[in-house]
């Protein structure tokens, strides 16, 4: 207990550090750039194959679930959104994005701590924690909700296709469920989610990999707990979340 | 000047620097020598703030350095340049953009005059038409000479070095100690290097510290070291076999001053 407490005292410090008034915001400007291109950008494809076969086996699973005549096919259309839209979209999303994402900022901030290169920011008066992790952090709570938007657009995407060529629901069916009592509130709830878990991901990571102590096994340790406790915090944010905006 | 008044430091209760106290001329290359795990990185990096000393004052010019905060560390840290063990490059940029990023961070100079100055610090360690090379592509010596351009781009009151030629073959080693002796001599900076290479302490040692288990031992210069009546520090001075052999065909005489 003593032990988490301490953890969790060092995280909120780190992020003190983190959110402090950057020296150069020219320079923070610049990183911020490349991080949404390194950390956002470079997600795109992930998500987008992932999404789609999500949505596909989710119209499919939905279809074999709901063969009876008294259940109308648009249904499948309309389990399909509200499924991408609530869940998928943001909270798998998010669990993906822990594991590519996280574990690559914990690696290479452990790697920069481990080789000495923070001790050299720190020594020409650089705030390092904040040179490193807020370009990382305004790059993904801004770039993060686009990859939900294409998560959703991809995974209705796929459960069209998929619907419709195995042939358990009807195109024009499915374009009517999607649309058939759509509640706009829940594409704000699944950004809001997603915010919360970009936060989550990058500054749990971040923390992981800038208070690594050894070498190349250590970092590769940090990293695996930063996907790991990224993942656990997304889960309990999920219910949480879920539970303050829906209810 | 940087003086080093009854310094303390443990780690996970195990006392690394026990009670040390020190001064470095300015404008002459210290050197601190000892064993591996004998103190000498930790007392280093205390004194340029990366570890917080448990007690004890270290002044730059009479300034209480750890009494600081992290903003006005900072003035003072605009005056130091270090050169790491292992270089400490930004992986991720060019050998131009390391030696740049110091003057992007402090300065207000023009792109040219910041790559002027990028030039000239890279052409005096003679680093040459390597300026969009990243650090993977340089060799382990290549490495340190960026470095120490990286560390020389604002034009520091103080350069620490950290075993500077630990992992470089003797002739690259003597390369970069006499790169260090002039950078010291040119631009007038207190250098405090950190070795265990005898042949350094022989070839740019001005005043040297000995430390043995997180204590001074003895302090003094290169022409005092082979006649001191510290065993410790003669153990460390004769290890290797040939010192031991010129030791032994002297009759000991080498340890006792003529």
């Amino acid at each position: 207990m003593f032990r988490f407490l301490k953890q969790l005292g060092r995280y909120f410090i780190l992020l003190k550090k983190v959110l402090s008034r950057p020296e150069k915001p020219v320079i923070y400007y610049k990183q911020t750039m490349k991080e949404m291109v390194y950390l956002g950008l470079n997600s795109v494809g992930i998500i987008t194959i992932i999404s789609f076969f999500m949505g596909a086996v989710i119209t499919l699973q939905t279809a074999y679930n709901t063969e009876n005549p008294i259940y109308p096919t648009y249904l499948i259309g309309l389990g399909c959104r509200d499924s991408i839209i609530l869940e998928f979209s943001s909270t798998i999303s998010a669990l993906i994005l822990a594991g590519k994402v996280g574990s690559n900022i914990a690696s290479e901030i452990g790697t920069m701590r481990v080789t000495e290169q923070i001790d050299a920011l720190e020594i020409m008066g650089v705030n390092s924690a904040s040179y490193l992790i807020l370009p990382k952090l305004i790059a993904t709570l801004v770039f993060f909700p686009f990859l939900t938007i294409i998560s959703i657009n991809v995974g209705i995407l796929g459960g069209w296709l998929s619907g419709t060529l195995a042939g358990v629901v009807t195109s024009e069916d499915f374009i009517y469920g999607i649309q058939y009592a759509f509640i706009p509130y829940y594409i704000t709830y699944s950004l809001i989610k997603t915010l919360f878990f970009a936060f989550i991901i990058t500054s749990v990571s971040a923390f992981q990999g800038y208070y690594v102590e050894g070498g190349s096994l250590e970092v590769g340790q940090a990293s695996t707990r930063a996907v790991v406790f990224s993942s656990v915090l997304i889960l309990l944010f999920n219910v949480i979340l879920t539970q303050l905006l829906l209810s | 000047m940087i003086r080093v008044n009854n310094i303390s430091k443990s780690f996970n209760n195990q006392l690394v620097l026990n009670d040390v106290t020190v001064s470095f001329e300015p404008g002459k290359t210290n050197l601190i020598i000892g064993r591996s795990g004998s103190g000498k990185t930790v007392l280093l990096k205390s004194i340029v703030g990366l570890h917080e000393i448990d007690s004890g004052e270290i002044l730059y010019d009479d300034i209480k350095f750890n009494e600081l905060d992290f903003t006005a560390r900072k003035e003072i840290r605009k005056e130091i340049g270090m050169l790491f063990q292992g270089s400490a490059l930004f992986d991720s940029l060019t050998v131009e953009q390391n030696v740049m990023f110091p003057l992007d961070m402090f300065t207000s100079q023009s792109p040219e005059e910041k790559l002027d100055r990028v030039n000239f610090c890279l052409k005096r360690v003679n680093i040459i038409n390597a300026n969009q090379m990243f650090p993977a592509e340089l060799s382990g010596g290549m490495k340190k000479r960026v470095a120490i351009a990286r560390a020389i781009s604002l034009n520091p009151r103080y350069l620490f070095c950290d075993e500077p030629n630990s992992g470089l073959d003797p002739i690259t080693a003597i390369l970069i100690d006499e790169l260090i002796k002039e950078l010291t001599e040119e631009y007038s900076m207190t250098t405090i290097v950190n070795t265990h290479d005898m042949n350094s302490v022989m070839k740019i040692g001005e005043k040297i510290v000995f430390i043995s288990d997180g204590v001074k031992c003895w302090e003094g210069s290169k022409d005092e070291i082979l006649y001191s009546d510290c065993e410790l520090l003669n153990e460390f001075v004769f290890a290797n076999a040939l010192a031991k052999q010129l030791k032994s065909s002297t009759g000991g005489q080498v340890t006792s001053r003529p």
